[in-house]
Parts: C-alpha cells; structure tokens; sequence
C-alpha cells in the first residue's frame, strides 16, 4: 500500500513538474506575441503617412514626423554592411580556405570576443577613433560603430557555411585543373551563397536595432542630416529620446518607431531563415 | 570516406609543385594575401578596442588606482571618480535578472528537448529566436509604458504588503529602480538561456535517458536527475553567456533604472548601472578626466563580459563535446 501511494507520489510529481516546464516555455514565447501585440497596438494607432514623410515637429508642438531618421538609419546600415560585410566575408574565406590551424584560432578568438563586447563599449571605441581625432560627430562614425558589430557574426556563420560545402565540389574543381581562387570564386562560394546570405541578414537585423553604439557617434539631428560627416538621427535613437521626453505625443510617435523598426527587424529575420531551410542543407556544427 | 583518403594525398603535391609565379598568376597568392589582410583586420580591430580603453583611461586609472572601485562619490564638479554605486547597480540588477530568468529558461529548455515534439519545438525555438532579436531599445520602451507601471502600482505595494519587513523591500514604490531592470534584463536573458540549454540538452545522449528509464524512474526523474546533470557543465555555460549579456546591457537598463547613483538595500530604489552611466553622461562630459572616467568603466565592462564569454564558450564546448562522443 504504502508502495503505491509512492509510486502515486512520484507520479504525481513527474507530472505537475513537467507542466511547469510547459508553463515557462509557454510564458517565454508569449512574452513576444505580448511585445508584438503590444506595439501593433500603440504603434498602429500612431503611424500615419506624415510619419515618414516630415521632419520632426518643434519641441513641443504635435504632428510631424520621423522622415529624416528613417533615412538616417538607412544610411547608417548602409555604411555598415559597406564596412562590415566584406572584411566579415573574405576574412572568413581565408579562415576557411587558406589560413593554417594557428592563424585561424587567433582570428576566430578575436572574432568570439569582439562578439561579446557591449555595445556601449564599441561606442566608445567608435568615438575614440572616428569622433574624438575629428572634433565632431558624424554619420560615418556611427556606420563605423555597427559596422564593426556586423564583422563577427558575418565572418563566424559565413566560415561555416563555407566549411559545410561538401569536399567533393572542391576536389572537383581541383580535378578539373581550376586555381584555388577559381575554385573559390566559382564553385565553394555560389555552393554557400544562401547560407552566407542569411548570415549577412541575420547580422543586418542585428545591428539595426543598436541604440548604445550610435548615442555619441551619429549622436542624433532634429533636421535632415547633410552629408556623410554630419550628425544623423536614427530609429532606435529617436525611440529612446522620445520615450524619455515629457510630451505625449512624441510618446505616440516612440511606439510607431518602434512598431515600424520591430517589424523590419522580424520580417528580415524571418526572411532570412526562409531563404537558408529553402537551400542546401548545411549540418551545424 | 575511403574516397577522400585517396584523392587528398594525390593532391598535396600536386598544387604543391606549383611555382610561386603560378600560383600568382592563377591568383592564388593574391587572393590568399587580401583575404589575409581582411581576417588580420578582425584582430587588428580588436586589439585596437583594447588599446583605445586602456589608453583612454589613463588619468584616472593613475590618480584614483584600485580606489576607483572602492569609493562610491561620483562629482564631475569636484573631478572626484568614484565607481562603486554603478558596479553595485549592474552587479544587483544581472543577479536579479538570474534570479528570475534562469529557472524560468531552464524549464522552458527542459520543455522544448525533453517533452515537445520535434516539430512543436522547433516552432518554438524560431519564436524564441525572433525573440531574441528584438532591440533593446523596445524592451526599454515596453519597460517605460508598461513595466514601470504596473510595478508602482501592483507589484511594488503587494511586496510591501506581504514582505515588507524585509530590507530588501522597503521604501516608496517608485516603479523605476533595481528590481524593475532586473525584471527587464531577465525577459531579455531567457531567450539566450533557452537558446543554448536547449541545444545542450538535445546532445545528451539518448541512452542515459533509456538507462534511467528502464530502471523505473519517472520522466521527471529521468530528466532531473539524469539528463540535466548530465548537461550541467553547458547549461552553466548558458547562464554564464546571460550573465555577460545583462552586465553589458544599456539601453533597456537606463530607460527604467533611475539614472542615480546609489548603493541600497531596498530594490525598489533608483540606481545606476555602468553601462547607464556611460549612455547617460559620455556626451556632456566635460574635462578629460570626466570622459576618461567613464572610458574606465568601459574598460571594467570590457574585462567582465570577456572573461564571461571565455567561461561559457569553454564549458559549453566541454558538455557538447562530452555528448557529442558518447553517442
């Protein structure tokens, strides 16, 4: 009897704990569908066409728009993936293809860490080295800041991607009496391009969301920016003064920003993902 | 397999013969060079980060040495450094953040390896992924509008109410403070923990499940004293890649944490971070050793996640490893 009843006990527990561990997993996936829920919500309600066709409107004042820091971001991310992309993806095609064991554990450790630096220190490294020798802040110092972010993501999935092309295509090419390069270029590279594709996304949506690295390079512009070497106003920058400020509208207007950068952010990570189940499958190491 | 042994060899030297100047003119030297130069930039670039924050802390690094740590007066006016009320706030807030998210991330992991379908888990892995890709700007946001008022207004004075007589939950219930980024770091954690100690816990390998199993025990006993234990060493890896993420967190800790440096005992009060100090000043310093200051707390930052991210990415190889060669 009192063997049962233990059994009974055990049982019991087995089962209550496993539902507990259904409840946390159910609670954590709803934390998303709360944020999303959340910011269609408020964020709907607030976007209209003068947010992203005005500048923004006088402190104070309602109305206008956030016209001059969607472009600000798009010109950020431009440079970033200009300066990120390809030192990320050649570098990973030397770790992959050329480098001896030695240089490409120093490379991949420097990739790892700078990986693990916080944003707010990457800005700072930004300002040491593309604000502070120029006396102002600029668009291109803050391209710089995520374009350094984007390097390790890019170089670590791309390497692997690279890695995963099956050996018989290089041998193949080799065969064939192709140059290393030609092999690379013709034949491992367009093998890997979706994998490499989702990996330049992945760090795109990453670094489009970065508030810290951008708050005293770019810094931020109530007014169109001009050129390259001025300050510029972004998303993530407008989101956060704007949710700090006293005013009720520009709270309004902190939601549709964020609402419009969430859903880029998603829809890029989502594509991404769609483009890499859809190829080749390459085994993750 | 056999394949692969035969070829390789007949290969070596083959491209191995190859003249310098054939090689050159095929483009083989001259890719390897600047595919060279790129990889040689990632450590250039990162031994430049290094050197930019030693540099750039100088002046206080020699006026205040080990006191910078130690003493808790943070006046501009009177350049007079010191760091200990924003290494108390990030340290309180990332133990919180834990507090909350590693039990709740764990059980979640356990759910998604152990008990959901193959397909209901990699549904929602992808959620879990999604999650964790949202900026931390819009936890910050959601943390103003939404956390920060229902903490003043429920949770705070519920607290109050129950377990006031403790310390740690006295004094007005301003909504901002200590407990409210902890509660905002630990939401924005959970993803990575779930992440990665899922994966460790799907290396396990299946026999000491069946092993446990067929000895009579129950699921939850199975997985509790056999599966986790097994991947302990990876899941503290995950913890410690947490850890690391809520130290280096901006700008969802400066959005409800208060922005004022104090060291207190209640979590309701108002603090600082490092990482918030650095958000929240590094534009109006004035003076050198203001702005050095603040780089020096950059430089602590740096330190910290480094040495963090090195635990982790060491005992999550040793646990997938150790998986990896039992199966």
């Amino acid at each position: 009897m009192s063997m049962n009843a233990q059994l009974r006990w055990r049982k019991f527990v087995s089962n209550f704990m496993l539902t507990m561990t259904g409840v946390c997993a159910a609670v954590s996936v709803a934390v998303l569908f709360f944020i999303l829920g959340y910011l269609v919500y408020h964020g709907g309600a607030s976007i209209n066409w003068d947010f992203f066709t005005k500048l923004p409107a006088p402190v104070g004042e309602a109305g206008g728009g956030m016209a001059n820091a969607i472009l600000g971001s798009a010109k950020l991310l431009l440079l970033a993936t200009l300066f990120g992309v390809p030192i990320g993806f050649f570098g990973a095609i030397y770790l992959a293809e050329f480098s001896g064991s030695k240089v490409a554990f120093v490379v991949r450790y420097a990739a790892d860490l700078l990986n693990g630096v916080p944003s707010i220190v990457i800005g700072i490294f930004a300002y040491s080295v593309a604000v502070h020798p120029f006396k102002h802040f600029s668009t291109f110092a803050g391209g710089f800041a995520l374009g350094v972010m984007m390097i390790p993501i890019t170089l670590r999935s791309t390497e692997e991607f690279l890695l995963g092309v099956p050996r018989t295509l290089r041998e193949g090419a080799m065969a064939l009496g192709a140059s290393k390069w030609k092999t690379i270029s013709t034949v491992i590279v367009p093998a890997a391009y979706r994998g490499i594709l989702t990996a330049i996304l992945l760090a795109f949506a990453r670094v489009a969301g970065e508030t810290a690295p951008l708050l005293f390079t770019a810094l931020g512009n109530r007014y169109w920016s001009n050129g390259w070497n001025e300050p510029t106003s972004s998303l993530p920058v407008m989101i956060y003064n704007y949710a700090l400020s006293p005013f009720e509208d520009w709270h309004r207007q902190a939601w549709a920003a964020g609402l419009v950068l969430l859903t880029l952010i998603l829809i890029i990570n989502i594509i991404a993902r769609a483009i890499l189940s859809r190829g080749i499958s390459v085994p993750r190491s | 397999m056999a394949s692969t042994s035969t070829t390789v060899p007949s290969a070596g030297p083959v491209v191995g013969s190859r003249s310098f100047l054939a090689r050159l003119r095929d483009g083989d030297e001259i890719a390897r060079l600047i595919t060279f130069l790129f990889a040689a930039s990632v450590v250039f670039i990162t031994l430049l980060i290094v050197y930019e924050l030693w540099q750039g802390s100088v002046l206080p690094r020699h006026k205040f040495g080990f006191a910078f740590f130690r003493t808790t007066v943070w006046d501009p006016n009177a350049d007079n450094f010191g760091a200990l009320p924003f290494i108390f706030g990030t340290l309180v807030t990332s133990a919180l953040a834990l507090l909350i998210a590693v039990p709740l991330g764990i059980g979640a992991a356990i759910f998604l390896a152990e008990l959901a379908p193959a397909r209901l888990s990699d549904t929602l892995e992808f959620f879990i992924d999604l999650l964790a890709a949202v900026p931390s700007v819009i936890y910050g946001l959601l943390g103003i509008f939404i956390v920060v008022p229902v903490m003043r207004d429920v949770v705070q004075p519920a607290l109050k109410n129950t377990l006031g007589f403790l310390p740690i939950f006295k004094g007005p219930a301003f909504g901002i403070g200590f407990l409210t980024a902890g509660i905002v770091l630990a939401i924005m954690v959970i993803p990575y923990i779930i992440s990665v100690s899922r994966e460790i816990l799907l290396s396990v390998p299946r026999d000491q499940r069946e092993a446990a199993l067929a000895l009579g025990s129950t699921r939850w006993e199975s997985t509790w004293k056999v599966v986790v234990p097994f991947a302990r060493t990876g899941i503290m890896g995950s913890i410690f890649l947490a850890l690391a993420r809520a130290l280096g967190e901006t700008m969802a800790v400066t959005m409800v944490i208060g922005n004022t440096p104090s060291i207190a005992m209640s979590l309701f009060s108002p603090g600082d971070s490092i990482a918030s100090v650095i958000a929240n000043q590094f534009t109006e310093a004035t003076g050198e050793l203001y702005t050095q200051s603040l780089i020096e707390l950059g430089l602590v930052l740096f330190i910290l996640t480094f040495i963090l991210n090195g635990l982790a990415r060491v005992l999550i190889l040793v646990t997938s490893q150790r998986g990896s060669a039992h199966a």
